[in-house]
């Protein structure tokens, strides 16, 4: 037993995938420790805000200013105003009125912006250019010469006795305040979903729901398989027909069709996590029972069983005893790909919307649900279905690597 | 004095375990097989006569690492080759080696004239597909195999006929040695007896010229090999004429093993059965004395400090202990 | 002779059929035999012969098909399970790979305290049983003190199989069915294995029926010899008869097949 756990840690493929999913669980266990919001709160007024660090602007304004000059300052200002479009505008004018080409670099907005103060002039004449067009440049360099200036902004606020506006503030183009000084802060390092939820809570919080449910398929599902499978494979005879007829019935069905009727006749309302992963566990027994009892009918000859029947030994003492620990190895393998395959079930399900209850807890499923419905995907809003994606492949990946390094370790004979 | 066709001079082996232990299985063996005689190795399981067999080729792969001695094949020296080149020149047109259960070696996908063709191509005889076949029909029928077999699978053969299939292939390129492994335990009484057959008329047929033949079963031997050499925890302890070995055996352990063997004979009754407690030493730390002593009933202080070489008994005959014949031959008269 | 010892264990008319859809195997045809107390039996075939599948019908671990099985002298009845663990303080087993019949996940003396349990040991002191099993190990010259808390596999292969004699030394039973005890030990070994059952026979009066392919084996031990081919008895008789005088083909050949020393071993009849 020590010698096969050691060997077990000794495998890389096990190892690899055990620091993954190790990793998984303590973000997992440690995080809300640390971040204790809810993750269903709804933070967010609005859709989809992208991942960034959000400050508050109105205690911005009160916290204490620091003046600081850096060369970049004006540039970088005017640059992310500009957008891509206008500056290859820019760049068609300046080589329309003679600039050569390879002097225009349309990243560089320092030299961009000289070239054009330099050049541009309304009364000049470039061929081809419609009446539209020449207005356009006109309102760009407009507005450019509102970005150049160094003009600062004047904060007014109502005066509570008069109810007139009055002066309260200025704040300089040069004015910095430091992040730590303003109270509120805070970091969405996956910006929110549709519903304003903060994605990297939910997503952690959804981790545990369906790492759960999978817990629990897995464990139901791999205890009925390996009854079945023990009973009807030592026992044998009419107990092993009425079993394997069971089975058989279970495998015609296809099991996802059964999850979905089964799922959508309980009902909204009783649609607990916990409910539908016994759910799962219930559609899934098929593979293991197979797999037990032919691991099952190959030992019940052996030796050692002979021995034991000679001893005297009654058949519950024989299965537990002499036949459990030698297929140990393989029902854990199969708990590992259970528990796996209820994770991926539970949010397949989930997509279609006949997962757990969308009100209390989120699982991996509901995120990709929410996504899609809100349409996500085509509004180009990576954060709320990405991540998600990202770490579902995680999670059955660490699973399955985990698997296949305890098989290596279960079967020399797969060793390479 | 006829062309000494295999010949070993102190030949070392050892295995370097997975902790970096080294085990001595062949530890300073030389032997000597003439032409037209056979070598039969004996021993009880795990005292080297499989590494031993290894070993003779010279082709050497890890575990097994080559120490110290010398082997000569017909004259040539083929200590410390490239196993690249012994692959090519030594071995199937030298040395043909028949390890345990050969039979597995049968491709279950393909024909056996298939495996035929394939040994040909591997030893870069340029013969045609047709000359091969009209080779191996030939050969087999000298052999006493039926020609059809050829153009059977392995899974329509049976265990016996799979076993002579593959001892036949081995020696179709005709060398001067064939080192078969333990080649009929597998089988039952009747298809044991045919392999044996088969094996005796490669030698009258000229196929090889030698025979080296390992097996723990000890009639096989007295009624195959002309010498016997027993092999206890690396070393040889007895060699000698098969006669001389079974009939007259000098060393303690070769005694009793003779003693033990069981033949359904007029007379097997009326003799008890010997048996020698214990279990061979750890080869990792070999005892320095004699490794047989703690089992040896005629021990005596000095053999388990003394290492002991082997002593001649006469020509071509030889044991290690350092007990002499004459006291020997009368301890065992003592015993009866 | 017949007559003088009582019957012991008893066949007739044997058969065990294996169906598998439509084909069906016959492994055992209709056998008679006779086996009397204190005897030593041989059941000599080759594999396929059937031997085996006789075995587990006469231990019990397998129904047969048709025929009677008489057990001192009565029908034997083993219908239910408390019949059955009646029937096995009397008959036991040591089978052929001695590492195989060992439960690999517990400690050998698991084995012993099992045969102690079944002889009603289970209320025994520790102590006492600690000094039923030393002396079981002791009459297999092996010393319980530096096996106990050992697993199966850190034993020799000779060591486990005279394991199984101590734990049928333990049991006592009155039929003893060795089936290949010696063919995976080595030949030095061999002679010690059978020693020890035959010191076990001589104490204890037991009847053992060896089961094996090994004809030498058969006739250095036993009494009486029968010899088994495709599930049938083609031969049976004194070992002298048998061996030394056969009368049927398959027994010539079966003889005439072994290497042999003093006499002449015939490779032309192949």
């Amino acid at each position: 037993m020590k010698h096969t756990i050691r060997q077990v840690f000794r495998s890389g493929k096990f190892l690899l995938g055990f620091s993954i999913f190790l990793a998984l669980l303590l973000i997992m266990i440690f995080y809300p420790l640390i971040i204790k919001d809810a993750p269903l709160a709804m933070i967010g007024r609005g859709t989809f805000f992208p991942p960034g660090t959000y400050v508050n602007v109105y205690d911005s304004i009160g916290s204490p200013h620091y003046t600081l000059m850096l060369d970049d300052a004006a540039a970088n200002r005017i640059a992310s105003k500009l957008s891509n479009d206008d500056r290859l505008a820019m760049r068609d004018w300046l080589v329309a009125d003679g600039i050569p080409e390879n002097q225009i670099d349309i990243n560089d907005t320092k030299t961009l912006l000289d070239q054009w103060e330099n050049n541009y002039d309304p009364k000049k004449q470039v061929e081809g250019m419609t009446l539209a067009k020449q207005r356009y440049y006109l309102r760009l360099n407009t507005s450019l010469q509102g970005l150049l200036s160094t003009e600062g902004v004047i904060i007014a606020a109502n005066n509570p006795q008069s109810g007139a506006l009055e002066e309260a503030d200025g704040v300089a183009q040069t004015d910095y305040v430091n992040i730590k000084e303003v109270p509120n802060v805070r970091v969405l390092p996956l910006g929110t979903d549709n519903f304003g939820r903060d994605v990297l809570t939910e997503l952690v919080s959804a981790l545990a729901t369906s790492l759960k449910i999978g817990l629990v398929a897995g464990m139901v599902a791999t205890l009925i398989g390996l009854t079945l499978g023990l009973l009807s494979g030592y026992i044998g005879g009419l107990i092993d027909d009425i079993i394997m007829f069971i089975t058989n019935i279970f495998t015609v069905i296809p099991s996802f069709v059964l999850l979905i009727l089964i799922s959508f006749s309980i009902g909204q309302e009783h649609r607990g996590a916990f409910t539908i992963a016994v759910v799962i566990g219930f559609t899934s027994w098929v593979w293991t029972t197979r797999a037990v009892r032919a691991q099952v009918i190959s030992l019940r000859n052996r030796d050692h069983v002979n021995l034991s029947k000679l001893s005297g030994h009654s058949v519950i003492h024989i299965i537990l005893a002499d036949i459990l620990p030698y297929i140990a190895s393989y029902v854990v393998m199969a708990f590992i790909l259970q528990v796996s395959s209820g994770i991926l079930t539970e949010a397949g399900l989930s997509i279609l919307g006949l997962g757990p209850k969308t009100t209390e807890v989120p699982t991996l499923g509901l995120m990709l649900n929410w996504a899609l419905i809100y349409q996500a995907p085509t509004l180009g809003k990576w954060w709320a279905y990405i991540p998600v994606i990202v770490i579902i492949a995680l999670i059955t990946f660490s699973m399955n690597l985990m698997n296949t390094g305890l098989d290596q370790v279960f079967n020399p004979a797969l060793r390479d | 004095m006829s062309k000494v066709m295999l010949e070993v001079r102190e030949l070392t082996t050892k295995y370097i375990t997975r902790f970096r232990e080294n085990v001595y299985a062949v530890d300073h063996v030389s032997l000597k097989v003439e032409e037209g005689k056979s070598l039969g190795i004996s021993g009880e399981s795990g005292c080297g006569k499989s590494t031993l067999a290894l070993s003779l080729m010279g082709y050497y792969f890890a575990p097994l690492h080559y120490t110290s001695g010398e082997i000569i094949i017909d004259g040539r020296n083929i200590t410390g080759m490239d196993p690249d080149d012994i692959r090519k020149s030594i071995l199937g047109t030298e040395i043909s080696y028949i390890p345990q259960s050969a039979m597995n070696a049968l491709n279950p996908t393909q024909k056996v004239i298939h495996f035929i063709e394939d040994v040909f191509q591997a030893h870069d005889r340029c013969k045609t597909k047709k000359e091969i076949h009209e080779f191996a029909k030939e050969a087999f029928e000298t052999l006493g195999l039926p020609a059809e077999v050829l153009q059977r699978y392995p899974v329509e053969l049976s265990g016996g006929m799979k076993q002579r299939t593959v001892i036949a292939v081995s020696v179709v390129l005709s060398p001067r040695v064939l080192i078969a492994d333990e080649p009929s335990s597998a089988l039952d009484v009747t298809s044991q007896k045919m392999v044996i057959k088969m094996l005796k008329s490669l030698m009258g047929s000229g196929f090889i010229k030698s025979m080296i033949f390992i097996t723990h079963e000890l009639p096989l031997l007295y009624n195959v090999t002309d010498d016997i050499m027993v092999m206890y925890a690396g070393q040889i302890v007895e060699k000698g004429t098969a006669k001389e070995v079974v009939l007259d055996p000098l060393h303690p352990y070769a005694k009793g093993l003779m003693g033990s063997i069981i033949v359904p004979e007029k007379g097997l009754r009326d003799v008890k059965l010997t048996a020698i407690p214990g279990v061979p030493p750890n080869l990792k730390k070999p005892p320095s004395g004699c490794r047989f002593a703690e089992r040896c009933k005629y021990a005596r202080t000095e053999c388990k400090v003394i290492s002991v070489p082997l002593h001649d008994a006469g020509p071509g005959r030889a044991y290690r202990c350092i007990l002499s014949e004459k006291e020997l031959r009368e301890a065992y008269q003592h015993a009866r | 002779m017949p007559g003088e010892k009582n019957s012991y264990l008893s066949g007739t008319g044997l058969t065990k059929v294996f169906r598998s859809g439509r084909q069906k195997t016959v492994a055992v045809d209709h056998v008679h035999f006779d086996f009397h107390e204190g005897e030593v039996i041989s059941i000599v075939g080759e594999s396929g012969s059937g031997k085996t599948t006789l075995a587990k019908m006469l231990l019990g671990l397998l129904k047969p098909t048709g025929g009677e099985v008489y057990f001192q002298g009565k029908k034997r009845d083993i219908g239910t399970r408390k019949k059955k663990k009646e029937y096995w303080k009397s008959i036991q087993a040591i089978f052929q790979d001695p590492f195989s019949a060992y439960n690999i996940f517990h400690k050998i003396d698991a084995v012993l305290l099992d045969c102690i349990n079944m002889r009603g040991g289970r209320h025994l002191p520790h102590a006492k049983r600690v000094e039923l099993m030393t002396e079981a190990c002791g009459f297999v010259n092996l010393k319980f003190e530096e096996l106990t808390n050992k697993y199966p596999f850190e034993l020799s292969g000779g060591q486990q199989q005279r394991l199984m004699i101590a734990r049928v030394f333990l049991l006592k039973p009155k039929i003893l069915l060795a089936d290949e005890p010696t063919s995976m030990i080595d030949a030095c070994s061999r002679a010690t294995i059978l020693d020890m059952l035959m010191q076990l026979r001589n104490e204890i009066g037991m009847t053992i029926v060896f089961i094996t392919h090994d004809i030498g084996l058969a006739y250095s031990v036993s009494d009486v010899v029968y010899i088994m081919e495709h599930g049938r008895f083609v031969e049976s008789g004194s070992a002298d008869e048998v061996i030394l005088h056969p009368k049927e083909t398959y027994t010539r050949r079966l003889i005439a097949d072994v290497p042999k020393i003093h006499e002449v071993w015939d490779l032309s009849t192949v």
